[in-house]
């Protein structure tokens, strides 16, 4: 059973997101990192770039499958996790803390059509 | 037929087990318009193994091969010499029937030549790494400048007229499918110096040219960073065992063909393209790359395939190319023939090569020819003759020559000029002979 | 230095690390010209030439043992699903080495290579009788090269009758990865097409999809027999379909072993297709290369070949330079000649008598496994199969932890080459079996047997499979570490 935060939004598409003010975090969820196995590549956006929900804003690699990962809310890009350039790993070992990967600042609000824990937790099995 | 080993018992065991009358049932699912009888196809009866050796015996003597003329064509694909090595290698079944090794463990054997070929390429280019090579010269340095267009998001590829033509040809091909710009920039006297670069992604520079003429890399290198260019050479590895490294002068990528380094010329294929880059633009170099890993339970080095996210059967439409296969039996040979030659015969093959032009340079300005871009050259030069190239070209075969290359059809106002390579096989009694009989069709 | 001991075991050592100055492996051609000053006629010449520097035994020694530890279908049955991994016969590699074939140079003139033509224009003449196309090139030099230059093709022809438009190409979700990847190497974007329960191409979803965008599709890129082992028996139909929407279908041939002489593409209503000579024809793989692509096309599409095309006319066979409507040159000189020569070998060894054996009892074969496989290993779809057959081991990783994979490792163990794992994408836990026309009834057993010892040994020792293969020259793999590492070459110490 992988762990699934309840104090974070989720996509169907294996992405979470912790919003605090106008600031989001995302990062995959423990269930995608172990689906995907040692993750040894974290391909990640330009500081700056604007996302639309849904957008595509990088991607994770492992040794045979990539996966692109998609952005849950709307918004600038404030900050990309540098330690991943060199750590991808840390998405395996700490995918809600150390293996987040962007922040976002949000230009508009958080959709609501994002799951809360309980409703990702039938998508995750 | 020896290659299909079914008995009629064998055929009725088997359809028995499967719960079928006949082999026509097993394809019941093709609609039965769609099918033709077996037997019915137009093509030529079956010959035994005798008459087929006979049969393409005789067509092989139709040809006038290289073995009964005396060869002073290059143009980028060379008669060289082969070590007999070579062939013994690559013959050997657990290679020649081997397929990509997909399977590490058991295919060891061919990671680690891979590995090696890498390692040698690079070396002879003075590049960081190199992948498990490409179809050909001409395709590596097409894929070349979709690398780099890849990297820099410019849409403008810029080639000196001095490149290879065929690959040229084969670049505006591969540009105008995913709707790159190809600018061709013009040589003077066999050197390229006005690249007109501004937002292009790339420069492409021959290392030594297609007339033979050796460019300034450093030249290159300033005129690429001035325009914010990648630079790529695409460079002959003989070459490269004596001239300085492409890599020494700062290229961001290095491409070639390797069929100089102990492969048939076989009327141009199979042969095997080169590719090497720096270390920072790994990530978007197309085709395989053989890495050294260890086990996951012991402490056994051995090779895998890796970075296999960038290609197709992963990737899909977002892979770095749609190359699936290397050319790794063609690789095979040229690594036989870097560790057969090594070090120091690379070396003499190309010194031999410079010897062997400047002497035949020497015999044919001794008979009236004019050298037309200088006598500053590798392997092979352009010669200024008094009447038409092709017609030379063509007197010099009833000769027992392949006298070079003809320019007219490549370049306008080069009706006359022909490009000659001389190798380090070529004797100075060939050579002699060669400056005879073209005296004589020139007379 | 290990030499002159018998080696039964790998050879851990790279060749650099048995390197000795002063050594060297061939006697390379003296020069009898006269001596020159390098520099003063190529400038600055090198010294930091890292080359290993080997004698000729030792080199051979390196080699020899190399192979003892690669595998090829020499060495054993390498039932290697969608590469058809047939027998190469060895008549092949003697004509090829032919000294009138081997020593042609690409740029001599066409006139002193009558015999090279002939071998060309043959290779076109039974291909086109064998796939039911009017024109054959051999021009591309790989099958995913053939499949960039039909979509070049596809691409012209729509250019010139003013439909530039047509810039989606739409792929099956079964595809080979190469169709997507070959697509956008063309500029086209890509669609899926998904597959319907029965493993066919679902007409309901392509009828919305040329309903919705038909008139920007550029092309259908369909693998027939698909890459699941079937034949699509809707094939008419589907490019009935795309025609009447001003589509052109293309043919993936890599699976052209299950039709030789028994079905022909052209007559299926495809516009044009790819072959991977080094597939169905027999020309070795090489350990991944030379591949060798020709490609079949409708007369439509024939204006826009890559020149020359070889083509007989008044009696000789020419050249023929002179095409004003070409898409250009797609790569050095002629294509793959030695290998056209081996194809042109094989299919005369065959004949008209005996050339649909191939696809007769590749098929055979194929269901002959499945039958024998589908208690252990049951068959992802009900039906007969053509040349491969598709089993799914699902049931092994949901109550046993032991994946597609621990199961092809474990094989090694048992001397057999594993077949392809995890393709097509659509079917969980995959294996895709292709047993090729070359095999013998005794072979296919044995390899049967070993996989229903396997699944026993997935049930009874999950771990033994977890960790094959156990008895080979090197453990599993660790595969993540080599992407982190990147070691991808020798350094000389500095």
């Amino acid at each position: 059973m992988s762990n699934i935060p309840s104090d974070l939004k989720y996509m169907k598409s294996h992405e979470w997101v912790r919003v605090e003010g106008d600031v989001a975090t995302v990062g995959i969820t423990d269930f995608a990192q172990s689906e995907l196995g040692d993750v040894v590549y974290v391909e990640l956006p330009t500081v700056g770039k604007m996302l639309a929900v849904g957008d595509t804003f990088g991607s994770v690699e492992s040794v045979k499958t990539v996966s692109d990962v998609y952005a849950p809310v709307p918004g600038e890009v404030l900050e990309v996790n540098q330690d991943l350039v060199t750590s991808s790993e840390l998405v395996n070992s700490d995918p809600y803390g150390h293996g987040w990967m962007i922040k976002i600042r949000l230009t508009a609000s958080v959709p609501t059509t994002l799951m809360n824990a309980d409703e990702y937790g039938v998508v995750a099995v | 037929m020896p290659y299909v080993p079914h008995t009629a018992a064998d055929t009725e065991a088997m359809l028995s087990v499967i719960g079928a009358k006949s082999i026509d049932e097993l394809f019941r699912e093709i609609p039965s318009n769609l099918k033709v009888a077996p037997g019915s196809l137009n093509i030529p009866s079956a010959l035994d193994e005798q008459r087929l050796m006979a049969h393409l015996t005789e067509i092989a003597a139709k040809n006038i091969d290289c073995t009964k003329l005396t060869c002073f064509l290059g143009a980028g694909i060379y008669d060289r010499y082969i070590p007999a090595t070579v062939s013994a290698v690559i013959s050997r079944g657990e290679f020649l029937t081997a397929y990509t090794p997909y399977q590490p463990e058991a295919s060891q054997g061919y990671l680690q030549t891979i590995y090696e070929f890498q390692t040698m390429v690079s070396e002879l280019y003075g590049m960081d790494l190199s992948n498990a090579s490409m179809y050909d010269g001409a395709t590596s340095m097409a894929e070349a400048a979709i690398m780099a267009h890849g990297i820099k998001g410019h849409e403008k590829i810029v080639v000196s007229d001095a490149v290879h033509p065929h690959y040229r040809q084969v670049l505006a091909t591969y540009c105008w499918s995913i709707g790159l710009e190809v600018v061709t920039v013009p040589s003077v006297n066999g050197q390229t110096k006005d690249w007109n670069a501004d937002g292009a992604a790339c420069i492409i520079v021959q290392y030594p040219n297609f007339f033979g003429n050796i460019e300034d890399l450093a030249a290159v290198r300033k005129a690429a960073d001035d325009a914010g260019a990648m630079m790529i050479v695409v460079a002959d590895p003989v070459a490269c065992a004596l001239l300085k490294s492409p890599g020494s002068y700062g290229a961001d990528i290095v491409v070639g063909e390797g069929q100089p380094m102990g492969i048939a010329m076989g009327l141009g294929g199979p042969v095997v393209g080169l590719f090497t880059c720096k270390k920072e633009f790994v990530r978007h170099i197309p085709g395989r790359i053989v890495g050294k890993t260890k086990e996951v339970h012991g402490d056994r080095p051995g090779y895998v395939m890796t970075l296999r996210t960038r290609e197709q059967d992963i990737r899909r439409e977002k892979a770095t190319s749609n190359i699936c296969t290397n050319e790794a039996l063609m690789a095979l040979a040229a690594t036989v023939y870097m560790i057969a030659l090594g070090k120091n015969g690379m070396t003499q093959v190309a010194q031999s090569s410079v010897r062997n032009t400047q002497y035949a340079i020497s015999k044919l300005k001794s008979i009236g020819a004019t050298v037309k871009f200088g006598e500053k050259v590798f392997g092979e030069f352009v010669v200024t003759l008094p009447k038409s190239a092709t017609e030379v070209r063509d007197k010099m075969i009833s000769k027992g020559f392949l006298a070079g290359l003809p320019l007219g059809g490549y370049y306008k106002g080069m009706e006359n000029d022909l490009l000659v390579a001389v190798t380090e096989i070529r004797t100075r009694e060939q050579i002699d002979a060669f400056a005879s009989a073209m005296k004589e069709v020139l007379a | 230095m290990t030499s002159g001991r018998m080696q039964l075991m790998p050879e851990p050592k790279l060749i650099f690390d048995k390197s000795r100055p002063g050594r060297i492996g061939c006697n390379v051609p003296v020069c009898d010209t006269p001596e020159v000053d390098f520099t003063s006629i190529v400038g600055e010449t090198r010294n930091d030439l890292h080359l290993p520097e080997i004698a000729e035994l030792d080199l051979l020694r390196h080699f020899t043992n190399l192979s003892h530890i690669n595998f090829g279908i020499e060495t054993g049955f390498y039932p290697l699903g969608s590469c058809t991994m047939k027998y190469n016969p060895k008549i092949n590699e003697q004509t090829a080495r032919l000294a009138g074939f081997a020593n042609l140079h690409p740029l001599q003139p066409v006139e002193t290579i009558p015999g090279a033509l002939e071998i060309l224009n043959g290779v076109q003449e039974m291909l086109c009788e064998i796939t039911g196309f009017p024109t054959i090139t051999l021009q591309p030099v790989a099958g995913a090269h053939g499949e960039m230059t039909c979509l070049m093709l596809v691409k012209k022809y729509h250019e010139s009758i003013g439909q530039s438009n047509r810039t989606i190409v739409l792929v099956p979700d079964s595809a080979h990865g190469t169709n997507p990847a070959s697509a956008a190497r063309c500029g086209y974007s890509v669609k899926p097409v998904p597959t319907d329960a029965n493993g066919n191409t679902d007409l309901v979803s392509l009828a919305a999809s040329l309903a919705e965008f038909g008139e920007n599709v550029a092309a259908l890129m369909l693998t027939n027999p698909s890459t699941l082992g079937l034949f699509e028996p809707n094939i008419e139909k589907i490019c009935k379909m795309l025609h009447d929407a001003g589509g052109q279908v293309f043919c993936d041939g890599a699976n052209m072993n299950a039709m030789v002489g028994t079905t022909r593409p052209g007559d299926h209503g495809f516009d044009c297709m790819h072959l991977n000579l080094h597939k169905t024809f027999s020309t070795p793989h090489g350990g991944g290369g030379p591949g060798c692509g020709a490609i079949g096309l409708k007369s439509h599409l024939e204006p826009f070949l890559p020149a020359p095309v070889i083509r007989p006319t008044g009696g000789k066979i020419v050249a023929d330079y002179d095409r004003p409507q070409t898409i250009g040159r797609i790569s050095g000189f002629y294509g793959q000649f030695l290998m056209e020569v081996r194809a042109y070998t094989y299919l005369r060894a065959f004949g008209k008598e005996y050339i649909a054996d191939i696809s007769r009892y590749s098929v055979l074969n194929a269901n002959y496994v499945r039958e024998r496989l589908k208690d252990v290993l049951p068959p992802a779809h009900d039906r007969p199969c053509m040349h491969e057959c598709i089993l799914t081991a699902e049931k092994y990783k949901k109550e046993h932890g032991v994946r597609a994979l621990d199961i092809s490792k474990r094989l090694i163990d048992y001397g057999f080459h594993p077949p392809t794992n995890y393709f097509p994408l659509i079917v969980p836990e995959c294996f895709m079996i292709e047993p090729t026309e070359t095999e013998t009834k005794e072979t296919l057993d044995e390899f049967c047997d070993a996989l229903i010892a396997i699944c026993q040994e997935a049930i009874d020792t999950p771990d033994l499979l977890h960790d094959a293969p156990s008895m080979k020259i090197v453990g599993r793999l660790d595969e993540t570490l080599a992407v982190k590492t990147l070691d991808v070459r020798w350094w000389p110490a500095s």
